[in-house]
């Protein structure tokens, strides 16, 4: 299958982006450079085309308890223009996809979902409709969506518009603001860890929010962002990508996304009983922090050793932008998953020392 | 991309600077812009020897990680301990920033790398 062009696709080549193909769609992993695009995010600003990313619907007068029953966290605890992170599991307690939820009305919810797993999720929605009164809808084709992220989006985007941004608060939107003319959803979210903006508009809009934005930016540092430093900052920040620290056979609970997953949620959901069993009989293996000890770059996939003997492997891995120093995340055996415990990484055939640190990588 | 001449070059994009029995290894310019800013640099020991097209050092950037390949037969005489510092030399000039010099073991063997108007050819065909 040919990956497809987001609306973007052309700015991207004008301004110089190495373009990949992830997830089926034709994007830029980085312009200028990695390092310094993540650096603009952490001190400035950095503009991402996320137009990849799937918009799924739900609306009709059950939406909210189907919502419930399709997905971990408590959906009935936001108010109308307010997001949720959740995610929605397979019976065994594998997870599906991670994703917002966006709540428009009590009968309307917008769910923002991983590019690659679009499909399949809503093959997985409409599947598990049942008897619910409501009408599921992909829409992914006709949104464009960019996110502003770093410590200068809200200063940057209020030139381009009269809405009062401070008075979107962290993980809320208004789904009426008038960006350089055009009509957008702006809500005050992100993936990156820092402060910041996802800017939802049709798909034909987008590109003229992209250069508003870069031009609007360009006094504060603003860099267009790629997906190279996408990853190291979702990754520094201690957020989980689906396929590396969640998948369909990594749990929620042993992924370390207990505080997403309601056990106690008075409707039953899709994967409760498995993993309420889990939780109760006590995990076997979770997803930890660890730093190198001895010199090299911890890499996805690469095995984990204690004594001579596998214990996991790494979920994520990197030579941190920020920190300048090499940490990743791995899946191990939980009786050496402590703080301070000394592991073996596998690089290329060979241990290297490492040892357990949070998670929290930026404190 | 920037083509030295005088050097070897393999279809890995190393390149090969002989002196006598000895030559000095690195990273054509395009294996160093393929990998953006390199972050970190593994050398081999001296005295190791490695054969033909033996991965003897790896070159990694925030992205990616690569395997260097020996371009011939050929055992460890120097590293570039400078490298462990500032693995940033490699993107900086990789043609003054030498990974490895090595003691030939065959040199009957450079007849098989590629010149560097051939490698010119190279990029400009198959890549």
């Amino acid at each position: 299958m040919v990956a497809k062009k987001t609306p973007l696709y052309d700015e991207h080549v004008k301004l110089g982006g190495k373009i990949v193909d992830y997830a089926g769609w034709f994007l830029p992993v980085q312009y200028e450079g990695l390092i310094p695009e993540h650096e603009a995010v952490r001190n400035a600003a950095g503009l991402f085309d996320v137009s990849h990313m799937g918009e799924i619907v739900v609306k009709g007068e059950d939406a909210l308890a189907y919502l419930q029953y399709l997905t971990t966290n408590d959906i009935a605890s936001i108010e109308t223009d307010q997001i949720i992170y959740t995610m929605m599991c397979y019976p065994d307690g594998g997870v599906v996809d991670d994703f917002l939820v966006y709540k428009y009305a009590d009968d309307e919810y917008l769910l923002v979902v991983n590019a690659a797993n679009t499909d399949k999720d809503f093959k997985w929605m409409i599947d598990n409709k049942k008897d619910f009164n409501i009408i599921i809808e992909n829409i992914s084709d006709q949104i464009g969506e960019v996110a502003i992220q770093g410590p200068k989006s809200e200063k940057i985007l209020q030139k381009l518009t009269d809405t009062d941004l401070s008075k979107i608060k962290p993980f809320h939107f208004d789904r009426k603001v008038n960006i350089s003319g055009v009509e957008c959803m702006v809500s005050r979210t992100g993936y990156t860890g820092e402060d910041g903006f996802e800017i939802y508009t049709s798909k034909d809009d987008i590109v003229k929010i992209w250069n508003a934005i870069l031009e609007a930016g360009k006094d504060e540092g603003i860099k267009p962002a790629g997906l190279g430093c996408r990853d190291t900052l979702r990754f520094e920040a201690t957020m989980p990508l689906y396929g590396n620290e969640i998948s369909k056979d990594i749990t929620p609970l042993e992924g370390g996304l207990k505080f997403a997953v309601k056990l106690d949620k008075e409707e039953d959901f899709i994967g409760k009983e498995a993993l309420k069993k889990q939780w109760e009989e006590g995990l076997t293996r979770k997803v930890v922090g660890f730093e190198m000890i001895e010199r090299g770059i911890p890499r996805e996939g690469y095995e984990v050793y204690k004594d001579g003997k596998k214990i996991g492997h790494v979920t994520t891995g990197y030579m941190s932008p920020t920190l300048k120093k090499s940490i990743g995340n791995a899946l191990i055996d939980i009786n050496e998953a402590e703080i301070g415990n000394e592991i073996d990484i596998m690089i290329r055939k060979k241990p290297v020392k490492a040892k357990i640190v949070s998670r929290k990588f930026l404190k | 991309m920037k083509v030295l001449k005088d050097l070897y070059y393999t279809e890995d994009h190393e390149w090969l600077k002989v002196e006598g029995d000895e030559a000095y290894i690195g990273l054509a310019d395009y294996a160093q812009d393929q990998l953006g800013d390199i972050v970190y640099v593994e050398l081999p020991e001296i005295d190791d020897e490695y054969e033909k097209e033996e991965a003897f050092s790896a070159v990694e950037s925030v992205k990616a990680a690569a395997d260097v390949y020996m371009p011939v037969d050929g055992k460890i005489v120097e590293v570039n301990e400078e490298l462990l510092d500032d693995p940033g030399l490699l993107n900086q000039d990789p043609y003054e920033n030498w990974i490895v010099k090595i003691e030939i073991a065959d040199k009957s063997q450079l007849d098989d790398l590629m010149t560097s108007e051939e490698y010119e050819k190279f990029l400009d065909e198959e890549v």
